[in-house]
């Protein structure tokens, strides 16, 4: 009999932590004891995207949403809505501010204003079933490639198309390819860069667990077009479900042919390895993952000569991003128009982000280029959680810089490209390679962390700088010497001890890390120091010469006292600050008003975390 | 595992899909078989087997089956609603697997409404 219902439940990292596995098997064995494990069919999907409210699980053909299921959930679902037909409300989301829950994932914000071209499978495909796959048009465009079109036909199609590299420089991807299929000597490779280290960026690791296929199927489109024979698949070690996922992947369609040789009998010979990272930062440059495929130390290397020149073992090499791989294919299948006419003028098609800090919906998501950052932080986002003010959004990861919403309401100036000024509101600011560079920030990956009132932005700057500089591979002076002034400089700031003519130095020893360093690390790792420096001035100035963070993030720089109208009206000294204090400087008895020794506070704030009435003030 | 030709993808993709196309939400006929507790009590279980063994049987892939609960008639359960894409859905009622089979072939394939076991054409207006 055929199935009636299927459950996708989400199993990406973030849902499977979160227990979706045991949901899963608790809906197995629940389904059997009702005799319906025949109707209803359990798929478990890469990542949905809304990690903020998983597990979750979408039923379908109806596209119910259930969401923060546990396994005490399962009989009531199983018995109100596979044996009853009645979708349980209890489970469903409800957006902050709805008055109900709403049933169909279709129509939940978070979704709506979605457009998937490089997820286009997930949550619908069992990532390790090839068979899913294919279902899903999958390797067609391949079959198009191999039989209809010329590898010239294929670098035009990608070139017209306008897709431009996805792991964040944006270096138009036809024409890169078009320079390997020129390049002299043998054999040519491609490699995929799957070596995702933004702090709190999670995109690639996502398309290899939710559908590892679309990548291959990229690789192989690509090795038609520029003749390569050999491809490598690099990932990070510290993606252990991603790496099955691909590993699984890579040998179903070995088993079918899809790799190896005489590929569909189209005469192509191309097979892909896996390479896993150790997880340094500087192997996501292209030269220093070279490096590193080869088995020497992840060191990068002077451009000229470029991968698509000397690349791997010396030869002809095509690297590409995870995301660039999976867009592959629907462009080959649906062709440039149709891709070229999604996005703005330069930047085509979509972009994947993931979506986090102080916003409610954090999660991944896929958008045309051009969106706004409103658009994205709010009508997809959620907006910012506990109502609290939007500051900032940092792009880019530690590469990227901070857009500030501080400007939100006027209008600033901005150098577009052409030269002419033009007015514009930053969080209008459309998304595409141009526009955040232009503010100083950069597309990146996709990793975009939305930042509250709570958010110290010179903390933020030296977070960043300090993954930088114990990133940096010590390869070139400016790098090695110039993140570690700065990390200093920036730490003597966030203690109190900054002075203005840090701030000069500051910026002129960004300025040269950015002008002189080897690689792209060392060129865009000062970003987030010299983006919070124009856009935050005020808040490095309140370190420095009043000696307080406004965020109240820098703890050397507050102070604590305890209201005693407070503490006692509606504390009645409970006195919970006192045993807490590790200092022991709280004083007071009970339903009398307590008192911080300031000479004893080491200013750890555990009084804060403690009362229970808000009592304790941070200044 | 033997290797693929370009005819073979072609006939697992059509394979494969016919197991997947659910998940797409897509279907040229629903139907909802009313599981209330009246129509679990009346038999709709059976009903419902007799629908996917239909589909079966038929090899349809654009035959799509959910669940209601009770719609208010109960004396008149085992009942379920054939909602042909761009038609009224219709309502039929007092239903036994042989009537099902016949609705198939009369409703669902033919296009042409099973009168005698119909109720109604059209639903109730909601709000």
């Amino acid at each position: 009999m055929p199935y009636r219902v299927h459950c996708m439940v989400c199993a990406g990292t973030g849902c499977v932590s979160n227990r979706s596995l045991d949901v899963r098997d608790a809906l197995e064995k629940e389904l059997r004891k009702r005799g319906l494990e025949h109707e209803v069919q359990i798929v478990t999907t890469g990542c949905n995207g809304f990690c903020a409210v998983g597990p979750l699980m979408v039923v379908q053909p109806d596209g119910i949403f259930y969401q923060q299921l546990t396994t005490k959930d399962v009989p009531q679902l199983v018995e109100e809505h596979f044996v009853k037909g009645r979708p349980v409300q209890r489970l469903m989301y409800t957006p902050p501010e709805a008055p109900a829950p709403i049933p169909k994932m279709s129509d939940i914000p978070f979704f709506k204003h979605q457009r998937l071209i490089a997820l286009r499978n997930r949550g619908l495909v069992d990532p390790e079933k090839i068979e899913d796959y294919i279902a899903r048009d999958g390797y067609q465009a391949l079959v198009k490639a191999l039989t209809q079109m010329t590898p010239d036909e294929i670098i035009e199609e990608i070139t017209r198309a306008g897709l431009r590299g996805r792991g964040g420089a944006g270096f138009p991807t036809g024409v890169k390819w078009r320079k390997v299929r020129e390049a002299r000597g043998e054999p040519k490779y491609i490699i995929c860069n799957g070596d995702e280290g933004d702090p709190g960026a999670f995109m690639d690791r996502s398309i290899f667990e939710s559908d590892p296929h679309s990548v291959i199927e990229g690789m192989l489109i690509g090795a038609r077009a520029i003749g390569a024979r050999y491809g490598v698949v690099y990932i990070r070690n510290e993606y252990p479900l991603a790496l099955e996922r691909i590993q699984i992947a890579i040998q179903q369609a070995r088993e079918y042919g899809l790799l190896g040789e005489n590929i569909l009998d189209s005469g192509l010979d191309f097979d892909i390895s896996v390479t896993r990272g150790a997880g340094a930062f500087v192997c996501g440059e292209e030269t220093a993952l070279i490096a590193s495929v080869e088995g020497r130390l992840g060191d990068p290397r002077a451009r000229p000569p470029y991968p698509a020149e000397s690349g791997l073992w010396g030869k002809p090499t095509c690297i590409n991003n995870v995301e660039t791989w999976a867009n592959v294919p629907p462009i080959i299948l649906n062709g440039w128009e149709w891709y070229s006419q999604i996005g703005t003028e330069r930047s085509k098609g979509t972009k994947v982000f993931s979506l986090v800090g102080k916003v409610r919906n954090t999660g991944l998501v896929e958008v045309p280029m051009g969106i706004t950052l409103r658009q994205l932080i709010y009508d997809i986002g959620g907006g910012i959680p506990g109502d609290k003010k939007f500051k900032a959004v940092q792009t880019g990861g530690p590469s990227g810089g901070c857009i500030p919403a501080g400007m939100m309401d006027q209008p600033i100036e901005y150098v577009a490209p052409d030269g002419k000024h033009e007015a514009r509101d930053y969080l209008d600011l459309p998304i595409d390679y141009e526009s955040l560079t232009e503010v100083g920030s950069m597309m990146g990956s996709g990793g975009l962390v939305v930042m509250d009132e709570d958010t110290c932005m010179v903390d933020v700057a030296r977070f960043f700088l300090a993954f930088t500089q114990d990133e940096s591979c010590g390869a070139c002076a400016p790098c090695r010497e110039g993140t570690k002034l700065m990390l200093d400089i920036l730490t003597r700031i966030t203690q109190g001890h900054g002075t203005m003519d840090d701030l000069r130095a500051l910026e002129e020893i960004g300025w040269v890390v950015k002008q002189t360093s080897l690689c792209g690390l060392g060129k865009t790792a000062p970003n987030p120091v010299l983006t919070t420096l124009k856009y935050f001035r005020d808040e490095y100035i309140a370190h420095i010469e009043a000696h307080k963070c406004p965020a109240h993030v820098c703890r050397e720089l507050n102070t604590y006292r305890i209201d005693p109208v407070i503490c006692v009206e509606r504390g009645h000294g409970c006195g919970v600050c006192r045993r807490e204090c590790p200092e022991k400087a709280i004083f007071g008895e009970k339903n009398q008003p307590h008192r911080i020794d300031t000479t004893k506070c080491k200013k750890c704030g555990v009084c804060v975390d403690v009362c229970h009435f808000n009592a304790v003030i941070v200044e | 595992m033997p290797k693929l030709k370009i005819e073979d993808l072609a006939r697992m993709r059509e394979e494969a899909r016919r197991a997947t196309m659910l998940r797409e939400g897509a279907g040229r006929v629903k139907i909802i078989v009313h599981l209330g507790t009246c129509g679990i009590a009346a038999g709709g279980r059976n009903i419902m087997a007799a629908v996917l063994r239909e589909i079966e049987e038929r090899n349809l892939h654009d035959v799509l089956v959910t669940t209601s609960g009770c719609a208010g008639l109960c004396s008149r359960e085992p009942m379920m609603t054939v909602e042909v894409l761009g038609q009224a859905p219709v309502k039929y009622v007092d239903l036994t697997e042989g009537k099902v089979k016949e609705i198939f072939a009369e409703h669902v394939m033919g296009g042409k409404i099973a009168e005698r076991y119909a109720l109604a054409v059209g639903s109730e207006r909601a709000m």
